[in-house]
């Protein structure tokens, strides 16, 4: 047990005094939850609107032009058909399609109900949804204005109503934050002691090592041990981070989310160590590190979720780990879970962490 | 004598490529064996074997007592190693390298201080405790790779080409380690370039395209082929080989 | 130029050696357009709705035709059924169920419903919430279970459908964006590495002090990763054009030149960081955090630059990603002549005088 304490003393040393990476380590979090949330905005302005007018009345211009004047609107221009306003969609010149029927102005002239067509371009992010939300808001106070005597109506209340759970303000930035913690511990508790590995094999100090009676066993945890702490200390400057400056704490115990980033931990640097153990230079493992990040990210649910995707890509996702971790996270984040209410994702991710483990270990020779 | 290296047979391939071939020799305890040969005979690829750094192919190998192949772990306790790509680490202190290695072969704490303290009196390197390894210059660096080498005093000690690259009197010094190594019962086994330092050696091997074509000491290989220098001993003999780098 | 095609071959004969590095540089945009081309959607294909019907109430039958009526729709399916809204929280919190219906009568024969949400993916929730109100409301209308009294909260009564794939909206933003990282990741990064792993283990100095001058000793360097670069071009197009159907109606000529312009600046950019960093390590981080993250975040690939904060809009304008691809974008979708994005080839052209100018000036300090 003491190999392993001198060994984990020579990691220490070597990462403390390194110029570049403790700084990294402590920047990376901050630079990733300060950005990112940043660049997904809420406020939606000038959202560009297609209308396709069936009416031309006094009214219906009205309308657009209530359209026109908000902050969060712009027309973009007023067709004749669906067909047409589809096509500025499809360009990317507008992102909502309003259709206003050829009854619109008698229907309301004669007090009859009348409806009226939103079409959103979903792809967008939030631009879409929020527009159609801001859109229904508006055409309310539109109705409001024409016939206030509607007034009296709303006592009952509306038939279908929703209400949102766990993030009543449809805060696209919650949604995003407890997932982006992905990044980081991909990047600080998998590449970084990959890297380190890699590298003393370029050097050749690992030799040095292999030479000596040390076990693959004492070698690697004195590798994995620091970066674990450091992707535990990263973790923290995250839910720091979270808390004061976007006002997201979590619902769920502190210790369920430790809990589960340690698991996820333990996975990243297996992985880590696997790709360590097949590549025989840095630039080798930094690519195939790359490559497996970017699948993490995009099939891990982190932008878009699994459940959208098609048949094929779902089971792809299931072999992916991130992907239970950012399903997880959010859970306990938003909704307050627990560990036992996420039971079967927990039992993957420690499946997970069984066999990744057991391969990097079996998978790093000693001897060639 | 007791026999502290025994060679039978050994042979690494890489594919149909026979890197060493078929070798068979003995080292006696407190030996200085000289392993020569051309860049591309074999020599390291051999001495990795016997380090328990690479399998064999075929053959066997017993090294302080222990079959390389069976028991390398055991033969690992027992050794120690200077690598040609120098490996001590850069970017830890002198007194900090000799730490580490001295903990891991297992000596108790205590023991380590005053080793340590011993060490550095004798290679002047008392004020060089707490310099990082990466500023000292080259000799400096091999003198003290040598000595945490054979730090835990083990059986034998590996040097493969430990004097690369430093001019004769340096040279000379780290052999002065070598011959106080020795002296306390550490068997050396040392690949070299440098025929003067052939001379030093008690037994020399000459590797040739992966098979040994000579083995015996200096004084005597001078005297088979009739000539008196190691340099023409070894052009003789390196002339029959085919493969280079 | 005999030199010139020396050292050329000799990068070269590097770079092919390391084969598991080049299959990956050329298997990732391949699979980067495959995830974006069909895995990547925010269209719902289930959701999971559970009923919350208190043993006493009223309005049972109804609910139940409900229930059918929400059943038969292709995408939803009644999974629970629960007597207390208790439940809920419990079974939305172990991903059970997406969508609970609560049910009030506040007059006889005048059924409300509440659609109890989980909302941590805002975006889903919003258009799971519009798909379940038309089917409700249609539902509603039809029983006349209301009097019209109520019926009609305001004159206009909006319905809302959610566009999921506009033809190829989606494809039209993300090749261009999936171009931009690919080049500049490839290209800057190898680079980088390259020249910085010539002054790791010395070998620099020796092509240093060889009559050779640097310039040709650089450039050669660059000269694989642009043929690499080259080829991925050619590979995202032919994928874009047979796999994706994108039309290319602008001109290809365009694209390509647009498209060497940038894969020139990312060159350049590596030749940068390789003057400024010391290790390799530090060369392959720095260019995570310095080159993925922001072009992945702040060049509009992902999302759109127009609905950033003001400042940050600003920002954007240093990463060059952001330039290419709106000028790809233009090219791509509507097909205009080169001549409508010369603003941002300006830009890119000023950008790569610029990294180049300060690279060689970082160059001849070191020496």
């Amino acid at each position: 047990m003491s190999v392993l304490r001198y060994l984990l003393e020579k990691e220490f040393k070597q990462f403390l005094r390194n110029s570049f990476l403790p700084r990294m380590a402590l920047m990376y979090p901050l630079v990733v939850l300060l950005i990112m949330p940043l660049a997904t905005t809420m406020d939606i302005k000038d959202v560009s609107i297609s209308v396709v007018d069936k009416d031309c009345s006094i009214l219906s211009k009205q309308l657009i032009e209530k359209m026109d004047a908000s902050n969060y609107f712009t027309i973009y221009r007023v067709e004749r058909t669906y067909a047409a306003a589809l096509e500025q969609v499809e360009n990317g010149q507008s992102d909502i399609i309003v259709e206003i029927p050829s009854f619109f102005s008698t229907n309301i002239d004669k007090q009859q109900p009348t409806s009226v067509q939103i079409s959103a371009n979903a792809v967008n992010g939030m631009e879409g949804s929020l527009g159609a939300s801001y859109l229904l808001e508006l055409l309310h106070d539109f109705s409001q204005q024409i016939y206030p005597s509607q007034l009296e109506l709303e006592q009952v209340g509306p038939v279908v109503s929703s209400l949102y759970l766990y993030n009543n303000t449809l805060n696209y930035r919650y949604f995003m934050i407890p997932g982006l913690m992905v990044f980081v511990i991909i990047l600080l508790a998998g590449f970084l002691p990959a890297l380190n590995i890699v590298s003393e094999k370029e050097i050749g100090t690992i030799e040095q090592i292999n030479v000596t009676p040390v076990k693959k066993s004492q070698f690697i945890l004195a590798k994995l041990i620091p970066y674990w702490l450091i992707g535990v200390v990263a973790l923290s400057i995250c839910f720091t981070v979270g808390w004061l400056v976007y006002d997201l704490a979590p619902v769920g115990h502190l210790l369920d989310l430790y809990l589960l980033s340690l698991l996820f931990i333990f996975i990243m640097s297996g992985i880590g160590l696997i790709i360590s153990n097949y590549s025989k230079t840095m630039q080798q493992a930094t690519f195939v590190m790359f490559f497996f990040m970017l699948l993490f990210i995009l099939m891990s649910g982190l932008f878009t979720p699994v459940s959208s995707m098609p048949t094929w890509a779902q089971v792809v996702a299931a072999f992916i780990p991130p992907h239970y971790f950012v399903d997880a996270m959010r859970s306990i984040y938003l909704k307050g879970s627990t560990l036992f209410d996420l039971s079967s994702e927990v039992m993957v991710l420690v499946l997970f962490s069984i066999l990744i483990n057991l391969w990097a270990v079996k998978s790093y020779n000693k001897v060639e | 004598m007791e026999t502290v290296i025994e060679v039978q047979g050994l042979t690494k391939s890489f594919g149909s490529f026979k890197a060493v071939d078929h070798l068979n020799f003995k080292v006696a305890k407190g030996e200085i064996f000289g392993f020569l040969g051309a860049n591309g005979a074999g020599k390291t690829t051999a001495m990795r074997m016997l380090c328990g750094l690479s399998k064999p192919t075929s053959g066997s190998a017993r090294v302080a007592g222990y079959d390389v192949q069976l028991n390398p772990e055991k033969v690992k306790q027992n050794i120690g190693y200077m690598s040609q790509r120098f490996s001590l680490y850069d970017d830890l202190k002198v007194e900090e390298n000799i730490r580490l290695f001295a903990g891991i072969y297992g000596i108790p704490r205590p023991l380590i201080k005053t080793q340590t303290e011993a060490l550095l009196e004798k290679l002047h390197f008392t004020e060089e405790r707490n310099t990082m390894v990466r500023a000292l210059p080259l000799g400096w660096k091999q003198k003290l790779a040598f000595s945490v080498a054979v730090f835990h005093q083990p059986k034998v000690v590996f040097l493969d080409e430990p004097t690369g690259g430093v001019d004769p009197v340096t040279r000379r010094q780290f052999w002065e380690l070598i011959y106080e190594a020795a002296a306390q019962g550490i068997t050396v086994f040392v690949t070299t370039h440098y025929m003067d330092e052939a001379e030093y050696c008690d037994r020399l091997s000459m590797m040739v395209d992966g098979r040994i074509e000579a083995l015996d000491s200096p004084q005597q290989l001078k005297e088979k082929m009739g000539v008196a220098s190691m340099d023409e001993v070894f052009r003789l003999l390196a002339r029959k080989a085919k493969r280079t780098e | 130029m005999n030199i010139f095609s020396a050292f050329v071959k000799k990068e070269f004969f590097h770079i092919f050696r390391d084969r598991r590095t080049i299959l990956i540089l050329l298997v990732m945009p391949i699979v980067q357009i495959i995830l974006f081309g069909f895995a990547i959607s925010v269209e719902i294909q289930q959701i999971r709705v559970a009923f919350v019907v208190s043993a006493s109430s009223p309005s049972k039958t109804s609910i139940q035709q409900l229930a059918r009526k929400v059943d038969a729709n292709e995408i939803c399916s009644v999974t629970h059924w629960y007597s207390s809204v208790d439940a809920v929280d419990a079974a939305m919190k172990k991903g059970e169920i997406d969508v609970a219906f609560c049910f009030q009568e506040k007059e006889p024969h005048h059924l409300q419903v509440q659609m109890l949400i989980d909302a941590v993916n805002p975006t889903i929730a919003t258009s799971e919430s519009y798909y379940l109100e038309a089917i409700v409301t249609d539902f509603l209308r039809k029983q006349q279970l209301n009097t019209q009294k109520s019926s009609a909260v305001s004159l206009i009564q909006p319905s809302v459908q959610m566009l999921y794939n506009p033809q190829m909206l989606s494809a039209y933003n993300f090749v261009p964006g999936v171009m931009g990282l690919i080049f500049i990741l490839i290209c800057t990064l190898m680079t980088s590495i390259s020249i910085v792993r010539e002054t790791e283990t010395g070998t620099m100095e020796i092509l240093l002090v060889s009559p050779v001058r640097p310039i040709y000793m650089i450039f050669a360097k660059m000269v694989p990763y642009f043929v690499i670069s080259c080829i991925n071009l050619a590979t995202i197009l032919l994928l874009a054009y047979f796999l994706l159907h994108i039309p290319m109606t602008g001109s290809i000529i365009s694209i390509c030149l647009l498209s060497f312009l940038y894969i020139f600046l990312s060159l350049s950019l590596g030749l940068l960081i390789s003057t400024v960093v010391k290790s390799q390590v530090a060369a392959m981080i720095g260019s995570i955090m310095g080159l993925m993250i922001p072009v992945t975040l702040l060049s509009g690939m992902i999302f759109p630059v127009e609905n950033m904060p003001w400042a940050l809009q600003r920002v954007t304008a240093i990463v060059p990603a952001r330039w290419y691809i709106s000028a790809m974008r233009k090219l791509m979708i509507e097909g205009v002549s080169i001549t409508h994005v010369s603003t941002e080839i300006m830009v890119l052209v000023g950008m790569s005088v610029f990294v180049l100018l300060l690279a060689f000036k970082n160059f001849k300090n070191r020496l």
